[in-house]
């Protein structure tokens, strides 16, 4: 039975804001989703009941965290359907597990070798990039997209070559909600022999998913996202492929043994694990997963598939509004109106207590794409209703008329 | 007018309007009929960097006092800017240097701005002040 939304928006405290004494309608999920009070308790829980430093303590305290760390290691790589927990990596975030990879990449380029990405590309998935290519003189190669914000897989099957050692993909487009085919793109890559990595930061909270069945070499997102801490987030890679990578960062925790003359590093997962990590962060996201299947990620889906759907037939009327991305879009719709500002519409709106988002998304490059300079952007979750969508695009409505 | 004196009247101005609402379709009022910038002059150097909309401000000396021209492919942005305008076009220099531009914290627009676009409205007050102190050291 499908979850009900109006029950479910009671287990979020923060949505009980009000702005300029009107309710808050939060259409901002893609920037960060908020916490369920299991969420909220579980972190309060670590800190009231487990706060300890893990793995190499001998008391109770400290069994219990690295107990509990560890079993929130098993919740992610069950949720992935990751072959095993060691090939889950705790990060500070997507940002944080892109650049891990990029950086332990270095010694594999050089010049003459392609890194292939895609015009709608989050800059978290650029800049890694560009500066493992400056390393190394690789050229970065770019997939264009079409006027529907859909990658151009033509131009894909003609840019990829045996030069391509790596594809960095975002699975869905966080500016456009574009769900690209990533599992295609994926096989074409391994064909060539390129290692894949999928930025899912807005695919893990609206889909299932099935690194198995996906093939790629690594997968990335944050916490945030799915209604888990900042400041926590995954890297999953494939056994071989985080084998073959040498260590980045280097401390306690990664070790086997050191010495003055050498050092020995630690197995998976702990060998990129470098330092005390955020360990209230990972059992907290464990929770977080443990919320989202427990509602059932294909009814969450239906569910934002059917507000995003109401929502762009709703701003559609609007006179001089146009939406961008394919109309089966994955959490997030961005428009814009002719002839007005988006930051000026995003702060008339937020005036009547519409959260959305406003500007270029971190995606410079897709937006000069498409001749802009921002789009506004709403963005849903679990919890977003029909009357949010009411809400939001009366406030439009009434804000075109203020600001034309 | 003295500065202070037109800052005053634009305070008074805006209290006579009730709500967030009321305040917002005057400075947008303000910056639709602020007089349009010609293309020629929106170049790079006069575009007030650090804001998340584009301002391009120009300054002209014309004897002791200045002159001042500014755009914006916000609307609301060029409502602020052209409080700014309003109170100090046609100064002199002096007055313009030593002029306490933080009347704007007092219209009660800043509290309902984002803290990017409040800080954009601090940088848009250095910039003017800043073009009658290169025009000063001439």
């Amino acid at each position: 039975m499908p979850f009900d939304p109006e029950t479910l928006r009671h287990e979020f405290p923060i949505l009980a804001t009000e702005v300029n004494g009107r309710p808050l309608v939060y259409l901002d999920n893609a920037a960060t989703t908020h916490n369920p009070r299991r969420v909220i308790d579980a972190s309060s829980h670590y800190y009231e009941a487990l706060n300890s430093n893990i793995h190499r303590g001998t008391h109770h305290l400290a069994r219990a965290a690295t107990e509990a760390h560890e079993k929130a290691r098993e919740t992610v790589a069950a949720h992935l359907n990751a072959a095993s927990p060691d090939e889950v990596i705790f990060t500070a975030g997507t940002t944080d597990g892109v650049n891990l990879v990029a950086n332990c990449l270095t010694p594999s380029l050089a010049e003459g070798d392609e890194i292939l990405i895609s015009t709608l590309e989050h800059h978290s998935n650029i800049v890694p990039w560009q500066m493992l290519a400056e390393r190394t003189g690789a050229t970065l190669k770019v997939i264009p997209c079409h006027d529907d914000g859909t990658l151009d897989q033509a131009a894909f099957s003609e840019l990829i070559s045996t030069r391509t050692k790596v594809l960095a993909l975002t699975w869905v487009s966080n500016a456009f909600g574009t769900v690209s085919p990533v599992v295609e793109m994926t096989q074409s890559a391994k064909a060539v022999g390129a290692q894949v990595l999928i930025d899912a930061a807005q695919a893990v909270p609206h889909m299932s998913i099935d690194v198995q069945a996906l093939g790629a070499d690594f997968l990335v997102f944050s916490g945030h996202k799915i209604y888990a801490p900042t400041g926590i987030g995954i890297l999953w890679g494939r056994r071989e492929a985080l084998e073959s990578l040498p260590p980045w960062r280097g401390g306690g925790e990664m070790i086997k043994e050191v010495s003055f003359e050498k050092t020995t590093y630690n197995d998976l997962p702990f060998k990129f694990e470098a330092g005390t990590p955020n360990i209230e962060g990972g059992i907290a996201l464990a929770a977080a997963i443990d919320f989202v299947n427990e509602l059932g990620m294909d009814d969450i889906r239906a569910h934002e598939d059917a507000l995003i759907r109401e929502a762009a037939e709703r701003l559609s009327a609007i006179d001089g509004i146009h939406l961008y991305g394919p109309d089966d879009r994955a959490g997030a719709l961005s428009f814009k109106l002719e002839g007005v500002h988006h930051y000026d519409l995003g702060t008339l709106i937020d005036q009547m207590g519409v959260a959305v988002r406003t500007g270029h998304h971190c995606c410079q490059p897709l937006m000069a794409r498409f001749g802009i300079t921002g789009t506004t952007r709403a963005s849903f979750a679990a919890y977003n209703t029909h009357a949010d969508v009411e809400a939001l695009a009366t406030a439009v409505s009434k804000a075109a008329m203020m600001l034309r | 007018m003295s500065i202070a004196a037109k800052q005053q009247e634009v305070l008074d101005e805006l209290a006579l309007f009730q709500d967030w609402q009321e305040r917002y379709e005057y400075v947008i009022s303000l910056g639709k009929r602020l007089a349009e910038m010609d293309d020629s002059l929106k170049t790079e150097d006069r575009l007030i960097k650090g804001c998340q909309s584009q301002v391009w401000l120009e300054a002209n000396v014309d004897g002791d006092t200045i002159h001042y021209q500014a755009d914006s492919d916000s609307v609301i942005t060029k409502g602020m800017i052209a409080l700014f305008i309003r109170v100090l076009d046609g100064e002199p220099i002096d007055d313009i240097l030593t002029a306490d531009l933080s009347f704007i914290d007092k219209t009660g627009l800043k509290e309902h701005l984002a803290p990017t676009r409040a800080n954009a409205l601090n940088l848009m007050a250095t910039q003017i002040k800043q073009r009658a102190l290169e025009f000063s050291k001439r």
